[in-house]
């Protein structure tokens, strides 16, 4: 008997039973899982909170008077006010542009592969150091972008420190970084699609306009709706590049979420504020990411049946 | 193919030439500054012939600068270093954690398994200083303030979705009867995880820390808001760079080129995994 019991144990000495043993693998997992969860939690509660780390004293509930301020707040409305703005620019421009370049590099060629894989390199940089990198370009007094619009007329261009065209230039470095983003996706999607339609459409002289609207942009949206999801959720959280870049100026030009939140918290040292902010902008991209999730599962099913 | 005119061809082939200067210029003008003396540098028009100097890169590498006020210590290489362990070590812990999950969500569906696989996913996509900003009082209780154990744990963030989900896509494409048949055969599910699934998904595995190791190097706030000087990556050392030394432009873009070589590199390296890592799996390359 206890021969028999030893043998069963096996060569390793020891067996873990069927049904823990998906427990006892994904627990480390799930432990890092709670250790995020707490700090989430304790975020909820400082929203509800008087918390400023300079007045530790008078740190009591005031429920959800972070909250009701908001509606009040300038400074929220402008903060929400850039967030949408930026994102949807940074979105719908990359987007756009991101389309153009994976239909211009379709086919397969040498030439075509090079190019996609050398214009990885913006997305693989950083984003803060990206944006060091505008920032010594775009530098009044020596940086090379100001001296080309200096050549076309533009003598005081001032970049990220103007109020008037800081967003452009952010928006700018986040085309620059995110853009391959957009087009190695579309690409890849562009590339997966079947043949057929394309070639029953050359074979009846459609007109290409409605070969792209009415075929190429249908069979591509499951990959467009996937990459837009993707960088919108990233895009209204954008705080490297801006950070590295302005630090969400000139004044509070730029002070989008999470910006905001940093500058409250460390500066001001509003910790109910920042908190309260954090979770609008956590609302935002929850409602988001859900739309998104269902949109990536279709496409992952898609690509594990290709596989 | 459809027929393209001469006009059609010299439109796309200019259009092409444009996004490639776009998308290149930034690199290569930073790639000309780091071999530039400040004096050069600082010439209007900008020059696109000069003499090329080594001495922003023995200044990095020294750790000396040598300026007109006097030398300045640059801890930049204590900067590059950070982001090599950093980087490294969260990849490694993520792997140990995140890849025995991915084989238990594939292989066993078991109660909450796709609930523990989402909210990993969510993490990925909300906001970092939701849960930073309480982490910086956490920590400072814990001892765990600018500590690299803190930096790496709260790396696993970035790291352990992205290894979890890629990964668990790759162990789903073994065909199950190949790990049955090994077991038949009177093996542990451990020699069969060790000498069937993991060489299998080998090349997954392989990729998904590639890309995991780009986005450890790549973060910027998790070391802002934890880090001070001593533990800073590149990232937020270059930032720190600039604010202390001012002027010294030709070495802050050395300290750029040097910071975004590696990603580079390993992108170059791991283009081929790149898209379905970016996407999660979610699209095939």
């Amino acid at each position: 008997m206890t021969a028999a019991t030893t043998h069963r144990a096996g060569p390793s000495g020891f067996r873990i039973s069927k049904r823990v043993l998906p427990y006892v693998l994904s627990l480390p997992a799930l432990l890092v899982c709670i250790g995020i969860l707490i700090p989430f939690l304790t975020s909820v509660v400082y929203s509800f909170q008087r918390y400023r780390l300079s007045q530790p004293w008078a740190r009591q509930f005031n429920w959800g008077d972070n909250y009701i301020s908001f509606f009040t707040d300038p400074k929220f409305w402008n903060t929400l006010k850039v967030s949408l703005l930026y994102a949807g620019t940074t979105v719908v421009l990359e987007l756009l542009l991101g389309l153009a370049i994976a239909m211009l590099l379709q086919k397969r060629s040498t030439l075509n592969n090079f190019i996609s894989i050398m214009l990885l390199m913006p997305l693989m940089t950083a984003p803060a150091l990206a944006a060091l990198m505008w920032k010594l370009m775009t530098n009044p007094g020596f940086g090379v972008l100001s001296y080309l619009a200096s050549l076309i007329g533009l003598h005081d261009f001032r970049w990220a420190s103007s109020p008037s065209t800081a967003l452009f230039t952010v928006v700018l470095v986040d085309i620059w970084v995110y853009t391959p983003f957009i087009m190695i996706l579309l690409l890849a999607g562009l590339r997966s699609l079947p043949t057929q339609p394309f070639e029953a459409a050359a074979l009846d002289g459609v007109p290409r306009s409605f070969v792209f609207f009415r075929i190429t942009l249908p069979m591509l949206t499951p990959y467009i709706l996937t990459a837009t999801l993707f960088r919108l959720l990233d895009s209204i959280q954008q705080f490297d590049i801006i950070y590295a870049m302005t630090q969400g100026g000139p004044g509070d030009t730029l002070t989008v979420f999470q910006v905001e939140a940093y500058l409250n918290f460390f500066q001001s040292t509003n910790v109910g504020r920042s908190a309260a902010l954090m979770i609008i902008l956590w609302a935002i991209t929850y409602f988001l990411s859900n739309i998104f999730i269902k949109n990536w599962l279709r496409l992952r099913e898609r690509a594990r049946g290709q596989a | 193919m459809e027929h393209t005119s001469l006009i059609e061809r010299i439109l796309r082939g200019l259009a092409l030439t444009l996004v490639v200067i776009f998308f290149m210029f930034p690199i290569l003008w930073i790639f000309m500054m780091s071999f530039q003396t400040n004096e050069t540098i600082l010439r209007i028009p900008p020059q696109l012939i000069f003499e090329p100097t080594l001495a922003n890169y023995t200044a990095l590498i020294t750790g000396k600068l040598m300026t007109a006020a006097g030398t300045l210590d640059i801890a930049f290489m204590r900067n590059l270093w950070n982001s090599v362990f950093l980087s490294v070590t969260s990849v490694a812990v993520s792997l140990l954690l995140g890849v025995p999950a991915a084989y238990a969500f594939a292989r066993h569906k078991f109660r909450g398994s796709e609930d523990i696989a989402f909210t990993l996913l969510s993490f990925k996509f909300a906001p970092a200083l939701l849960v930073l900003l309480p982490l910086t009082l956490y920590f400072q209780k814990l001892g765990l303030a600018n500590t690299y154990i803190g930096l790496i744990w709260v790396y696993q963030l970035i790291c352990l979705p992205l290894i979890l989900w890629i990964v668990r896509g790759y162990f789903e494409d073994i065909p199950a009867d190949i790990e049955y048949a090994y077991r038949i055969g009177g093996h542990s599910w451990f020699a069969t995880f060790r000498k069937i699934a993991l060489p299998l998904a080998g090349p997954g595995i392989a990729a998904a820390g590639l890309l995991a190791f780009i986005f450890a190097w790549n973060n910027f706030v998790f070391a802002l808001v934890l880090a001070s000087a001593d533990k800073q990556p590149v990232t937020v050392g270059a930032l720190a760079f600039i604010t202390s030394s001012g002027i010294q432009y030709g070495q802050i873009s050395a300290a750029i080129v040097l910071s975004i070589t590696p990603t580079l590199a390993l992108a170059l390296y791991a283009q081929r995994y790149l898209v379905e890592g970016l996407s999660l799996g979610a699209v095939k390359g």
